[in-house]
């Protein structure tokens, strides 16, 4: 449960914005809210492995740039087709300007 | 590198299906033109605004024309009008349903929600089925055996074509799938793009429709008129030919089993009466690269990036110049396409499908 790792500097992220986070061979995507509060999900989109990064956020969602499916990124839960299958949700934490993401 | 077969095989369950599967062209990563974060997240940016207004232009001539027609009935007077409604019934729910599945057409999700349904309604297409199946158009666009939107099939059925400007054809095939579905049923290719979790609805909404029409022609036939029928089912008919005109702009003619939306579509510049109608779909690569930038924001987006697409049909009957010759090229050569030129700056992409469709094509 310690597994914290450093994922990018919190101003790299816009708010209201989300970018791509790779290690140890997978992808992730981590997010800044308009509440300016980091969360981090799977980076792939559930329908067909797309990468979120490029996708829009509004408020709670992002949405996929591909087929247009909606995740609550702050839970991972599907919210709109094409989308079925929920995202997997990692704790985030914000410490001397760094976003960690727990993977383990 | 991948040789296109001679014979096509359109079927969703075919063998050109699995071939598409194992080349790797089903599901594969398409071209993009780079664009900025910054840049692309204002294009992405949803607003109600301009759909709001549109709406409430399509509706409110929906109901000027409607009641002039039936004001009018029974004399040539009511023509003209139900010519217009028409048109905003069977052919501008093309584009509705069309933006508001995407969800990109009003920023609020419930306005895309009820015009959505609405315009699916008018346009004679099961909300759910065809979310599903715009979903794989999207995802494997003009992938033989794989999108199920291909409008005119190799060698083209050009009857098919010209019948469709009257919707007969697909009329046809929309009540025989709404019956169909209504009894429970679903297709074996239905099956393939549609989740097993979602099935259920849209069997529900074939039996709400059916339900209405049943009303319709009851009232019709209670009232010894045609005029409840001009007003619900034959819009789609005598209203479709303007989505026809403009939808088969959109792939006809171009290459096939490519992963590169600038060979396989079309960008034509409208008049901006058929761009209301059509809701910007004429900057069709465009959309198809980048799927979540809203109607409004195409011309935009055109202008941002048309540095790397190949250059606009500059009206539709240009369009057509181009497009109708390569048709009847294709009654002869089934693989004959209308190879895309790609402008000095633009960036080229995965050359290996390329040739060996444009060798195919010769």
């Amino acid at each position: 449960m310690s597994d914290w790792v450093e994922a990018c500097a919190a101003d790299d992220i816009d708010e209201e914005d989300v970018m791509r986070f790779d290690h140890a061979g997978r992808t992730f995507a981590i997010y800044r809210s308009p509440q300016d509060e980091f969360f981090a999900t799977d980076g792939l989109c559930t329908h067909e492995q797309i990468h979120l990064s490029q996708g829009l956020v509004m408020g709670d969602i992002i949405e996929c740039p591909k087929h247009n499916g909606r995740f609550n990124y702050k839970t991972g839960a599907a919210r709109g087709a094409p989308v079925c299958v929920s995202l997997k949700t990692y704790p985030v934490k914000v410490d001397a300007g760094k976003v960690f993401v727990q993977l383990g | 590198m991948t040789v296109t077969p001679l014979a096509r095989d359109y079927s969703l369950v075919g063998k050109d299906s699995r071939r598409a599967v194992e080349s790797g062209l089903a599901a594969a990563e398409w071209y993009h033109t780079d664009i900025p974060r910054k840049q692309m997240k204002e294009l992405m940016q949803r607003s109600d605004g301009p759909a709001i207004r549109d709406t409430v232009i399509w509706l409110g001539l929906l109901i000027a024309f409607s009641a002039a027609g039936a004001a009018l009935w029974g004399s040539w007077w009511c023509v003209p009008f139900f010519l217009c409604y028409g048109v905003l019934y069977g052919s501008a729910t093309d584009s509705r349903w069309h933006e508001c599945g995407h969800g990109t057409a009003f920023k609020t999700q419930w306005m895309n929600d009820v015009v959505y349904q609405i315009a699916c309604f008018m346009i004679m297409r099961n909300p759910v089925t065809w979310r599903w199946s715009h979903t794989r158009h999207h995802t494997d666009t003009v992938i033989v055996g794989r999108d199920p939107e291909i409008a005119v099939m190799r060698p083209p059925d050009l009857l098919r074509v010209v019948l469709n400007f009257f919707g007969i054809i697909d009329v046809w095939h929309a009540l025989v799938d709404m019956i169909r579905n209504a009894a429970g049923v679903l297709s074996a290719a239905e099956k393939t793009f549609i989740p097993e979790q979602e099935q259920h609805k849209a069997i529900r909404i074939a039996r709400i429709w059916v339900a209405i029409y049943a009303a319709t022609i009851a009232l019709a036939v209670y009232f010894g008129s045609w005029l409840p029928l001009m007003l619900i089912g034959l819009p789609r008919l005598y209203g479709a030919w303007h989505h026809v005109l403009t939808g088969l702009l959109q792939h006809g003619g171009l290459a096939d089993n490519v992963i590169d939306h600038r060979l396989n579509s079309r960008t034509v510049l409208m008049n901006p009466m058929s761009r209301f109608i059509y809701w910007n779909m004429n900057y069709h690569v465009e959309h198809h690269m980048f799927p979540m930038v809203p109607y409004h924001a195409l011309p935009k987006l055109h202008e941002m990036i048309k540095h790397d697409l190949p250059a606009p049909c500059q009206s539709i009957w240009a369009g057509y110049r181009e497009m109708v010759p390569a048709f009847l090229r294709q009654l002869r050569n089934e693989d004959y396409f209308v190879k895309r030129q790609l402008p000095a700056t633009a960036r080229p992409y995965r050359d290996d499908f390329h040739q060996a469709s444009a060798v195919a094509a010769e």
